[in-house]
């Protein structure tokens, strides 16, 4: 079940041939490498090539290929990988509306533009990688798309795509009060209620499932097609991951009940919480993208949130990461969130993996990014020195081998730090990610004009 | 202090006697007294809520009765500029928001000394951060929407911890002052302007008649017109949340015209007009930048304080009002990120501290480190402004509150 049955062929086409960084290798050198999956190094070499990371290590192990272009960084640099936004509204997301609680079929695929500031300032704040997620406000808000923040023309070119080329993203959920409204409507009232209403249509999608294979591929047989029980019957297999917000202890432990009724597999937001139900989280085996906000409070479920919430799950032994829920924490202050957890006792290694591995974990996207291994994408950033300092500045976010945030660039420094222009959308790319099917198209326009 | 801060501290309920805290002897790794350069292994006395010697450390200087406290680095108290916290509750459910009344555009006698709970968790969180003064009151969301009070953070509002009672009024243009909905005013900026200067003509016409030998031309008192009658003679100075230029410049016309000495809020576009800024002298309680950009915000950036700074515009740092999750900014995080930002550690800190306590009109008593001030202190594990650090305590009014450390 793919997301795109009819376009898919094109869109495959589309992307097919980006053009890719560094038709010579590159290697940084001369810098601090917090690789993630390993120590960090402290004189480090990282070389790329065409899009990928083709080494990493210490300067006297590293050999530089013949011929790559290298660049020796001034002292005091730090490169991480590309950070991973494991929740983040940027490009101007949007999900299901006030007519009803349950979207699974909406896609927040249909309300991005590529060309949004915020995906200019997430790139800023050194994301590579964001989980892009309809809202909170119903049980189920639609689909979420992981993107990578390349310099697109359109959001297609920021898709990531998998094996069976349909685009990489998961199916956005809640509970607690966000999705409960006043009753007589559609939304539910009571948590009981809406705990109750995601089972029913959980239970509809099953039997879905269950009459589509019974048809063993009969037309006649066949269910009519319906969008929405699809969706979940993707998460019921496991191959779309349930992002479940969830603030409140309880409702956190709803959502584990859910996931062991159905068997899907979910990742914990929020969590305003999750402090007081810890080993819990961590039994079940389930990930936390947990928030770290200036203060608690602004809702009822969100009145215990704590600093102390990554340092807590981190002792009980659960993966956790980090999000920025942007706008709810600017895309550029993500890597203080990370500092924060610090602040409250988190370890600094986990805490880099918080907003690195553990999420890219969360999205199945481990083996292409979140750590910067031979192989992998070549997402990194050049930080101006410790990535937890609040006086250290990311200067460069490279995504598969390009350069798409330059902060000596006076356009790139305005999206950094803001002021007047930093609300504009980016100007157009005159390169990047132009593939062959839009060079056809603009063609076709200009004869047609 | 003004006429209205003194009568509305003879209002206010005091205790027989305040608490006796323990006189504190605090050694510092560092001080940053913000009144002078950084002082390292430094010693602050502290008696009768009161400092009493602040000098290198010296054990001989230590009584016996002084409880003695150790920290890495040491600073005067923060002060948040301007705030909703104990007017905006944590909670936010109705019966803890009192920020803003909506019946009417011009309610300039509402005074937040009134509405401040000083028993919100809030008020608690931001001391835990550093914060050990407020300018708190009504949020921006009317043309003039109350006063606001300048009061310590320690949750009470004993006479001594109250500053003053009736510090500010606020007013805002652009799209904070406006009432979206049909049919009611102010529905554009224009409009605001008008109503605006409609109400200072009445309040001047009000003093001069309440000024009038024969008493029995006298008008009837009238709490609204006697509070602009205040920001008229400047004892009580109107507060301008503007964000837009447009916005800042029909601030700076209304002080013109009617020869307001204002303090400008927010300010999102100060780098814009940032010449007839400095022109007109005001100082800037400058918006919180951790706080979301868009619509009038749009433009707000991370290094406007060093743009500030470098034009020799007087400003200070401020939490704001947050109408959802999180509830409060932390004046400790706004400087924060303008010293990362270009403005650097010192002049972050002054705008916290020194340069936040002369624009509200309170730098006899706070804002600095030094013998004869008011004992409020942040302490910090390490450099203030960096993300790892944790306050470990804070002193307000020589009294020791331990909240964290966080």
């Amino acid at each position: 079940m793919r997301l795109f049955p009819a376009s898919s062929a094109l869109l495959l086409l589309a992307c097919a041939a980006p053009l890719f960084g560094q038709e010579r290798p590159l290697a940084l050198t001369g810098s601090r490498i917090y690789p993630i999956d390993g120590e960090p190094i402290a004189d480090g070499v990282l070389v790329v090539h065409q899009g990928r990371i083709v080494a990493v290590g210490a300067a006297e192990k590293v050999i530089v290929p013949a011929g790559a272009e290298t660049r020796a960084l001034p002292p005091g640099k730090v490169i991480l990988p590309g950070l991973v936004d494991s929740h983040s509204h940027i490009g101007g997301a949007q999900g299901g509306d006030g007519s009803g609680a349950l979207h699974p079929e909406v896609r927040v695929l249909d309300a991005l533009d590529a060309r949004h500031p915020s995906i200019q300032r997430a790139q800023a704040g050194g994301i590579t990688t964001a989980n892009v997620m309809p809202g909170s406000g119903q049980l189920i808000s639609g689909q979420t798309l992981y993107l990578k923040l390349r310099d697109g023309r359109i959001i297609d070119d920021l898709l990531i795509r998998l094996a069976d080329g349909s685009a990489a993203g998961g199916l956005k959920m809640a509970n607690g009060t966000n999705p409960m409204r006043s009753p007589g409507g559609p939304f539910p009232g009571t948590r009981a209620k809406a705990a109750a209403m995601v089972r029913d249509q959980f239970i509809k999608a099953q039997e879905y499932q269950a009459k589509i294979a019974r048809a063993k591929g009969d037309p006649e047989k066949l269910p009519a097609r319906d969008l929405g029980l699809e969706m979940i019957g993707e998460a019921l297999a496991g191959r779309r991951v349930v992002q479940f917000h969830s603030h409140r202890h309880d409702d956190i432990l709803t959502a584990l009940r859910l996931r062991q009724e159905f068997g899907f597999k979910m990742v914990l937001h929020h969590v305003s919480e999750a402090w007081k139900v810890a080993p819990e989280i961590a039994a079940a085996g389930v990930p936390v993208s947990a928030i770290v906000l200036d203060s608690p409070g602004g809702k009822l479920e969100a009145r215990d949130l704590s600093f102390d919430t990554p340092a807590a799950l981190e002792r009980a032994g659960a993966e956790v990461g980090l999000h920025s829920d942007d706008p709810v924490i600017d895309s550029r202050h993500f890597l203080r969130s990370a500092a924060i957890a610090v602040r409250a006792g988190m370890s600094r290694p986990a805490a880099l993996r918080a907003v690195t591995l553990a999420n890219a974990r969360m999205l199945g996207l481990e083996d292409r990014v979140g750590t910067l291994t031979v192989g992998k994408d070549a997402d990194f950033i050049v930080l101006s020195g410790d990535p937890f300092s609040v006086y250290t500045q990311v200067e460069e976010t490279w995504v598969e081998g390009r350069r798409v945030f330059d902060l000596t660039d006076p356009r790139d420094r305005s999206y950094a730090l803001g002021g007047p222009g930093a609300g504009d959308p980016r100007r157009t790319p005159l390169c990047c990610y132009t593939s062959a099917w839009d060079i056809i198209l603009a063609a076709n326009g200009a004869l047609q004009q | 202090m003004n006429r209205a801060d003194r009568f509305a501290l003879l209002l206010l309920l005091a205790p027989a006697a305040a608490s006796a805290a323990m006189p504190l002897a605090i050694h510092a790794g560092v001080l940053y007294p913000v009144s002078g350069p950084p002082v390292r292994e430094a010693l602050i006395l502290i008696r009768d809520s009161r400092i009493t010697f602040v000098g290198p450390a010296d054990d001989r200087m230590i009584s016996a009765d002084h409880q003695i406290i150790r920290a890495a680095v040491v600073t005067p108290g923060l002060i948040d500029a301007r705030a909703t916290v104990g007017l905006s509750g944590l909670l936010n459910q109705p019966h803890d928001q009192d920020m803003l009344e909506r019946s009417a555009p011009v309610q300039p006698e509402l005074r937040a000394i009134d509405a401040y709970n000083g028993g919100d968790p809030l008020v608690a969180w931001v001391r835990s951060l550093g914060v050990t003064t407020v300018n708190t009151g009504h949020s921006p969301g009317t043309l003039v929407s109350g006063q606001t009070m300048v009061v310590k953070t320690s949750g009470s509002t004993r006479d001594r911890e109250v500053l003053r009672p009736a510090a500010f009024i606020t007013a805002a243009l652009g799209g904070a002052g406006l009432n979206r909905a049909e049919g009611k005013a102010p529905g554009t900026r224009a409009k605001a302007v008008a109503l605006l200067r409609a109400e200072l003509i009445k309040a001047q016409e009000y003093v001069r008649k309440r000024a009038l030998t024969d008493e029995t031309k006298h008008p009837a008192r009238d709490l609204r017109l006697e509070a602009l009658g205040r920001a008229l003679d400047g004892s009580q100075r109107l507060l301008i949340t503007a964000h837009k230029a447009p916005d800042i410049l029909a601030a700076l016309r209304l002080a013109k015209e009617f020869n307001l000495r204002i303090v400008l809020d927010g300010c999102a576009d100060a780098p814009l007009v940032l010449e007839e800024i400095r022109a007109a002298g005001f100082p800037v309680i400058l918006h919180p930048t951790m706080a979301r950009a868009g619509d009038e915000t749009e433009n707000l950036a991370m290094d406007t304080p060093a743009k500030l700074a470098a034009a020799g515009i007087s400003f200070a740092f401020q939490s704001g009002y947050e109408s959802y999750v999180p509830k409060t900014r932390v004046v400790l995080f706004e400087a924060a990120v303008a010293a990362g930002r270009g403005l650097g550690f010192e002049r972050a800190l002054a705008g916290a501290t020194l340069e936040a306590a002369k624009t509200l009109g309170v730098a006899d008593r706070i804002g600095t480190v030094e013998v004869g001030k008011d004992a409020d202190l942040a302490l910090f594990d390490g450099d203030p402004f960096e993300y790892t650090t944790r306050v470990t305590a804070t002193v307000i009014n020589g009294e020791l509150f331990r909240d964290g450390p966080r």
